[in-house]
């Protein structure tokens, strides 16, 4: 049987980028995938005949520009088409449209409020200047300032020097970002109601919070990263669906040598005198490596995978703790015409970016409060696209596929989520869209919902967190995912992190995956 | 889609050229004729007919009017006549150069004033406690501009009373409301006529009437470009960053460094930015905004040494090019190009002191057959070509 040096347990787009840097660096690496295909949430499925989705995670935002370039992913068959607007319905039948072209945009939203107009500009570039002041932060593993690991304490310098040298009112400005509410943020600069509540929506996604709750305002930068490494419209979509993300990675481990094995199921990893020497399958099968990799979320992977008994007490409670509180599902629609939303009923170029149901920060807030007490929002939040509208190979001529990301629907829904639920939840999200888009009823042909009971159940994904854990303060940077454990390694020698639940966290970004590689090359991000 | 100014159903009939460009969001002409050459030679020897309504426009009303002016810009709104136009900067807190514009004293409480980026916000959070109404009239005020030595003539064919420099009044042309400035962006005698929306075709078709005698032809932004450069101008977004879309602090200009000293009123008690600007004065400014020359003989050579004439930009161009003195770079051109009128290639260019002084010799990079290269060039006075038909 062929040795391997690295196992890599699960598949998902950060397994496979962590196989693919530690291939190309020369180890012999395995990866082993429970379901019958990689990818985990980044994956594309034919779910009704004709028609293509992105069934989990759809949209692509930050993915590391430098995986492209190294793993040489456009070789690979990844391209990934930008998504140019945004269109939020409003109730009165207006809309607020969000445009790339800065004329155009300054324009509608003018057409809204001047003031906002002139401040969009200037706020734009606050939050570039702030992405640029956190992106240190990012790109490197996080020091500890706990540590006294001198080449960590030598990191935290460089940062706090770093730090030191941005202007004060940069530092203010960073201050708020980190401690406020994406809508006393938003309220600072903006007077429309729609814009405000288009745009706290990113600080709510994936969360179980509200947009006036303190600290979403930080996800708001998370937006504007992107823009830093050149790619200036930071929001696209993959061609192939999400699944194609994950395909172009695993084609360029593979053609760095790495072995993938799917329908392979680790049952744990096995520990000898403290040391991580491999894994043992469902199937009972032993392989051997002298460094495991998980991709696998934080819970998984100690308190499944590993097992308390091997860890230390204060690090578990940390596990424990570390939270996840799925707020999100998804509904995916065949379509057999395009949708007429009322407020701008015409097919045209809004068709080809999202949609969001984001009227207001008041209706964000609303449908939080529904979930806050367990229940499925009544007027949920939505973020829509309709990948076929760009990459026509998503459905059949003239047909349509629709990607419905929703919140909230919470994890811990009142008397659990069951079949019933299910279908519940699909038609409040049916029902509220078509109050914006009066023929999507007639229009569906087929529909697929996804609860988070039903992510965790498919993916693995721990409470249906489709970003292995909150993106919240709280558990990022030198605490993701617990104090003295955020640099991929973890209290098991030769075991390491490499998932969404590492720093700097979710979005089908790489970059967990890729900085554990260099963590376990031992080289610096 | 972008915005047509209210001049578009004339304007893009006569486009032949169909070749349009961008201004605040709007479609104008970059030239009508196929090249922008004759259009250039009518705004120095007849008249040139220029679409200025993209302009943001602000009608500023009230008791208050005056002092909301005084403490935004950096002149004495407050000594202002009625009938005065006043050429302004505005800045921020830190004395930075804002935006750059005109403020009209119409009334004695109302003002109109123009700028090239929106500032509806800025006037707005600046008039707390003030009596006073702020309305923008960008999409309700079509300009016109009218430039070149028989500018007053046609004007005052229509009924205009005649104007000093920087004067504006009233007036009506065959019937058409209007008030008219004697101001422009070209340096040369020149007026900018204001109407209401409604009026703008037949504003148009009154002045291409009336000045068909005189040389009448509408022009591009090519050819004022051309233009603004003899005349010295600076042009937002070209030759200076605003500080609002400053990414970095280096970015940022005073006026002091823009060559606005003049334009700069620390006698007043209290304006925005006064206090950085006069600690600035006081420091004096590191940087200067200045006309250069490039020396023809050196220009030759460099063609010469490949076997070339000399080659000449065909339009003005607007990009950073390197300025070098003693073999270190002390500055850089933002604009320039080949004055067709003075036969000399000029540029805007800022320079750290003290190479910004009047005479001082540089060298400009120029890219000779792929190659880079420097030119001979020295600082010299703006504007480049200053008429006494301007102020007369």
């Amino acid at each position: 049987m062929k040795a391997y040096d690295v196992i890599v347990v699960g598949g998902g787009h950060n397994g496979l980028a962590c196989a693919a840097y530690l291939a190309r660096a020369g180890r012999k690496v395995l990866v082993l995938e429970r379901n019958d295909r990689v990818g985990g949430a980044a994956m594309s499925e034919e779910v009704f005949p004709g028609f293509r989705f992105s069934v989990f995670s759809y949209v692509v935002s930050l993915l590391r520009p430098e995986i492209i370039r190294e793993l040489e992913l456009a070789r690979h068959g990844l391209h990934i088409l930008p998504l140019e607007s945004t269109l939020t319905p409003l109730a009165n039948n207006d809309y607020l449209a969000q445009w790339s072209d800065h004329d155009q945009n300054r324009r509608e939203l003018a057409r809204h409020s001047p003031r906002d107009a002139e401040a969009y500009d200037e706020f734009g570039l606050l939050l570039h200047r702030m992405a640029r002041a956190v992106k240190p932060l990012l790109s490197t593993a996080p020091p500890d300032p706990a540590s006294l690991d001198p080449r960590e304490l030598f990191d935290l310098l460089r940062l706090g020097r770093y730090f030191r040298g941005l202007p004060e009112k940069d530092l203010h400005a960073l201050w708020k970002l980190l401690t406020m509410s994406a809508a006393d943020y938003l309220d600072e600069w903006f007077e429309s109601e729609a814009l405000k509540g288009t745009k706290s929506a990113s600080g709510i996604i994936g969360t179980l919070l509200g947009p006036r709750s303190p600290g979403t305002a930080y996800v708001l930068l998370h937006h504007y990263m992107g823009e830093l490494d050149g790619v200036f419209r930071a929001w696209g979509f993959a061609k192939g669906g999400n699944g194609s993300v994950s395909a172009a990675i695993a084609a360029a481990a593979q053609a760095h040598g790495a072995d993938i094995r799917t329908g392979a199921a680790v049952a744990k990893v096995l520990i000898s005198g403290g040391r991580a020497t491999g894994v043992v399958l469902e199937n009972g099968d032993e392989l051997r490596a002298s460094v495991v990799v998980s991709g696998a979320d934080p819970r998984r992977t100690f308190l499944g995978l590993v097992g308390e008994e091997h860890l230390p007490e204060d690090f578990v409670r940390s596990i424990r703790r570390y939270k996840f509180r799925g707020a999100s599902g998804k509904v995916n629609l065949a379509l057999g015409e395009l949708p007429r939303f009322t407020c701008m009923p015409q097919p045209g170029p809004h068709l080809r970016g999202a949609v969001s149901i984001s009227p207001s920060v008041e209706y964000l807030e609303r449908a939080y409060d529904d979930a806050k007490y367990g229940e499925i929002s009544r007027r949920p939040y939505m973020d829509i696209v309709m990948p076929s509208m760009l990459d026509p190979s998503m459905a059949p001529p003239g047909k349509h596929v629709m990607s419905i990301f929703v919140q909230y629907a919470p994890y811990r829904l009142n008397g659990g989520w069951s079949d019933a639920r299910r279908e519940e939840f699909g038609n409040t999200v049916i029902d509220t869209l078509a109050q914006y888009a009066p023929n999507l009823k007639s229009a569906i042909l087929h529909r697929q919902v996804i609860t988070p009971a039903d992510i965790e159940r498919i993916v693995g994904l721990s409470e249906g967190n489709i970003f292995q854990g909150e993106l919240t303060l709280q558990q990022m940077f030198f605490l993701r995912p617990a104090p003295a454990w955020s640099r991929y390694r973890t209290p098991i020698h030769g075991l390491y992190q490499c998932g969404s639940g590492t720093h700097p966290g979710g979005g089908v970004m790489g970059a967990s995956g890729r900085n554990a590689a260099l963590a376990i090359l031992g080289r610096r991000a | 889609m972008l915005k047509t100014t209210p001049f578009h159903e004339r304007t893009a009939a006569l486009c032949a050229s169909h070749a349009w460009r961008r201004w605040a969001g709007h479609i104008v002409a970059s030239s009508y004729e196929l090249s922008h050459e004759r259009e250039y030679h009518v705004i120095r020897a007849a008249a040139a007919l220029f679409d200025v309504s993209p302009l943001y426009k602000y009608l500023v009303r009230g008791r208050d009017a005056a002092r909301l002016l005084d403490l935004v810009i950096t002149r004495n709104v407050l000594k202002a006549s009625v009938g005065q136009v006043l050429y302004t900067p505005w800045c921020d807190h830190a004395g930075k150069v804002i935006d750059d514009g005109t403020v009209a004293r119409l009334d004695e409480q109302l003002f109109r004033m123009t700028a090239a980026e929106p500032n509806l916000r800025w006037l707005e959070d600046n008039a707390v406690g003030l009596d006073v109404d702020i309305a923008d009239v960008s999409d309700s005020i079509a300009a016109l501009s009218l430039q070149g030595p028989a500018a007053g003539s046609i004007l005052q064919s229509l009924g205009a009373p005649p104007l000093k420099y920087f004067r504006i009044a009233p007036a009506t042309l065959r019937g058409i409301p209007v008030t008219v400035s004697r101001t422009g962006y070209t340096g040369d005698l020149g007026f900018e006529i204001w109407t209401d929306r409604e009026h703008a075709l037949a504003l148009w078709d009154a002045l291409i009437d009336a000045g068909r005698g005189h040389g009448i032809m509408p022009a591009g932004m090519l050819a004022l470009d051309v233009a603004r450069i003899e005349a010295g101008l600076m042009l937002i977004d070209v030759d200076y960053v605003p500080a609002r879309k400053a990414f970095i602090d280096s970015q940022l200009s005073s006026p002091f460094e823009l060559d606005l000293a003049w334009a700069v009123n620390l006698d007043k008690e209290r304006f925005i930015g006064r206090q950085a600007l006069a600690a600035e004065k006081e420091r004096g400014a590191q940087w200067q905004f200045v006309g250069i020359e490039l020396e023809w003989n050196s220009l030759e050579r460099l063609y010469a040494e490949v076997g070339l004439a000399t080659r000449l930009p065909g339009a003005a161009w607007r990009m950073s090019v390197p300025l070098y003195a003693d073999g270190e770079q002390v500055g850089y051109a933002t604009s320039g190009g080949w004055s067709p009128l003075l036969k000399k290639y000029i540029a805007l260019a800022h320079l750290r002191s003290p190479w910004n002084a009047i005479g001082t010799a540089l060298e400009m990079e120029i890219t000779v057959e792929h190659r880079r290269k420097r030119a001979g060039a020295r600082v010299v006075k703006k504007p480049f070509f200053d008429p006494p038909r301007k102020r007369a």
